[in-house]
């Protein structure tokens, strides 16, 4: 602490057993913390009380540290400090109130005091475990191996709160009389569904925290595999493309630089859909892009048409996808044909060629033009995709996509 | 109905696809003339009664819709087949209307419009992919219950799924074998489609095709 003078009070969390005054006030004074807190027990006893309320109304007036002062030591504080640091608050409080005269019953008030402690201990066991450093994550054993103590030492502390709640439970109904006089069963049910909520309310929070995490981790699933799909219909196209006519520098050039404003427009942040967009449009045009890249005609009908929206982009990049392979293995077959169908219920695209055809049940799985970009890509849009083929009969791709709202 | 390779007129004011269809249909059709205007259109048709007439749909003069409209008068058995590149609804659903037994687009290949030119003759129906996808566009809305005439205003479930296969490419005899009828059952539909077509009362019609020619 190089000059403590000149240091405003601060509640110092970062080193404190209850709330950091203790430890606050003897960081602005350069002494040892201990020296308040012996201070504080004392009075909180001496005067009956009075202390521990002075304690909760430094709490509230004193702000904490904010800021970047020191480096912190970054410690978790130990869930049992905590909680016996509530409990002799509460108990503080309680002598405090006898003092003043205000004076329930022994019956309500040690199970209060007995409760906060559990209460504390249960509820300080949710916080998330810290950052762990790199150094620590490096080794996979040794994590795991901390995680299960941890694991472990926190079922114990979490069933001892249990106990301490429900203990407290139990020791209000026995002082009140009401485990004998059994009539009195509308209280006992309060009490022990107030102590179940106490001790369930930690982990639905848990829960709740950990389906959150969970839902964060799918989407980011399927950002990447957006991503995936995303490359393999513009950069891989374009490299297979640019290694078959690899004899002709101009056509080469100009693939390259296509897809260098492709992917450049691309890396910008997909520009915001104009409001005239729409969906017949859109598929006419990949359809006019596939044919000028491929040189395979494409013969397109659309009947009817509705606006754009981010489903129904992906449902023109599917199809597109559909488009394109068809290009690229049944060239020979004639024209391809697209043929879509728009309705207010859904939207339908139909790509069929005459080409060789294939054996849907034999494409090896590493294809990602077939499985992710058209068949994933329109499931995750909650579509549907069916390929039909066959050896000799050509191939029929039919996507299926309900509108939204 | 008549047997054998059918005659054609070709009626279009382009000299070079008018040669170029001729080379295509060299062995298949039989070409009795060439015509470039509605006049000189009229006229020849009268002369040499051919099986087929091959139309365009878009010509100085009032277009093929003139064209049928005239030689109707005096011939109304002629049987017209509408060729043309433009994709404009509004064309292609007034010259079926107005009596052409079908409509297929310029980049049909010669022995398909060969194929297409014996049909026409035969009294059939031929619907290309895009004449198929209009008029699926065109029938698509429900009209209220007591505006509806069953028989011309709307398509059954058949004729929609006929038409739909034709718009995906296939043709009369895959269609067929797609759906299990006879290939014959699939033509009949598709005429019964033509003929709602040229007579439904469906006011839409030409709402339709006008407002798909402003988004196209």
């Amino acid at each position: 602490m190089g000059k403590p003078a000149s240091q405003p009070l601060r509640r110092d969390e970062a080193n404190s057993v209850v709330a950091g005054v203790c430890a606050g006030i003897g960081r602005r004074f350069a002494i040892d913390p201990a020296v308040p807190r012996i201070g504080f027990v004392v009075i909180a006893i001496g005067t009956s009380g009075i202390g521990a309320l002075a304690y909760l109304l430094l709490w509230a007036v004193i702000p904490a540290e904010t800021g970047d002062g020191e480096p912190r030591r970054p410690r978790r504080r130990g869930s049992w400090r905590i909680a016996t640091g509530v409990g002799l608050l509460a108990l503080s409080i309680v002598l405090a109130f006898r003092q003043l005269g205000v004076w329930w019953s022994d019956a309500l008030v040690w199970p209060l005091v007995l409760a906060a402690f559990g209460v504390a201990l249960l509820w300080s066991l949710t916080r998330p475990a810290p950052e762990e450093s790199p150094a620590e994550a490096a080794t996979d054993g040794a994590r795991r191996a901390r995680r299960s103590r941890e694991a472990a030492g926190r079922f114990s502390l979490a069933g001892f709160g249990v106990a301490l709640v429900l203990g407290a439970g139990l020791l209000f109904l026995w002082a009140n009389g009401v485990l004998d006089a059994a009539g009195d069963a509308a209280l006992a049910a309060l009490v022990v569904i107030v102590g179940l909520g106490l001790v369930l309310a930690p982990l639905w929070w848990r829960f709740a925290r950990s389906l959150a995490a969970e839902r964060a981790e799918r989407i980011r699933s399927q950002e990447r595999a957006e991503l995936a799909a995303h490359l393999h219909d513009s950069v891989l196209q374009t490299l297979a493309l640019v290694q078959r006519r690899a004899d002709d520098p101009s056509d080469v050039a100009q693939l390259a630089r296509r897809q260098e404003r492709e992917l450049r427009a691309w890396l910008a942040g997909a520009p915001p859909l104009a409001p005239g967009e729409r969906l017949a449009d859109a598929l006419r045009a990949a359809a006019v892009e596939i044919e000028e890249t491929r040189g395979t005609p494409i013969e397109v009908v659309v009947v009817g048409d509705c606006p754009l929206d981010d489903r129904l982009e992906a449902f023109v990049a599917a199809t597109r996808e559909a488009l394109t392979n068809a290009a690229k293995f049944a060239a020979d077959g004639g024209p391809i044909r697209l043929y879509a169908e728009i309705e207010d219920a859904r939207v339908k695209a139909f790509v069929d060629d005459r080409g060789e055809g294939f054996d849907p049940d034999r494409v090896p799985p590493d294809r990602r033009g077939l499985r992710e970009s058209i068949i994933g890509r329109i499931e995750r849009q909650g579509g549907h995709a069916e390929v039909r083929s066959g050896p000799g009969r050509g191939t029929e791709v039919e996507l299926t996509l309900a509108r939204s709202e | 109905m008549s047997r054998g390779i059918p005659s054609v007129v070709i009626v279009d004011d382009h000299r070079i696809f008018r040669t170029g269809v001729r080379a295509e249909l060299a062995d298949l059709v039989e070409v009795l003339g060439e015509a470039e205007s509605v006049e000189e259109a009229i006229g020849l048709i009268a002369d040499t009664q051919p099986d087929v007439v091959l139309l365009d749909v878009h010509m100085p003069g009032g277009g093929g819709v003139e064209v049928i409209r005239e030689v109707f008068s005096v011939r109304p058995d002629q049987r017209f087949l509408a060729l043309s590149v433009s994709d404009a609804p509004e064309d292609v659903i007034a010259v079926v209307r107005a009596g052409a037994r079908g409509y297929v687009t310029k980049t049909i290949t010669g022995p398909e419009l060969a194929d297409a030119v014996s049909r026409v003759r035969d009294g059939d129906a031929v619907f290309s992919p895009r004449l198929a996808g209009f008029v699926l566009d065109a029938f698509a809305d429900s009209l209220p219950a007591d505006e509806v005439d069953p028989e011309l205003d709307q398509l059954t479930s058949r004729e929609r799924e006929v038409l739909r296969y034709i718009a995906r490419g296939y043709l009369y005899k895959e269609i067929a074998h797609r759906l299990g009828i006879s290939a014959k059952t699939v033509e009949a539909h598709v005429s019964s489609v033509l003929r709602k077509l040229q007579l439904s009362n469906r006011h839409e019609l030409s709402r339709w095709a006008v407002s798909r020619r402003l988004v196209d």
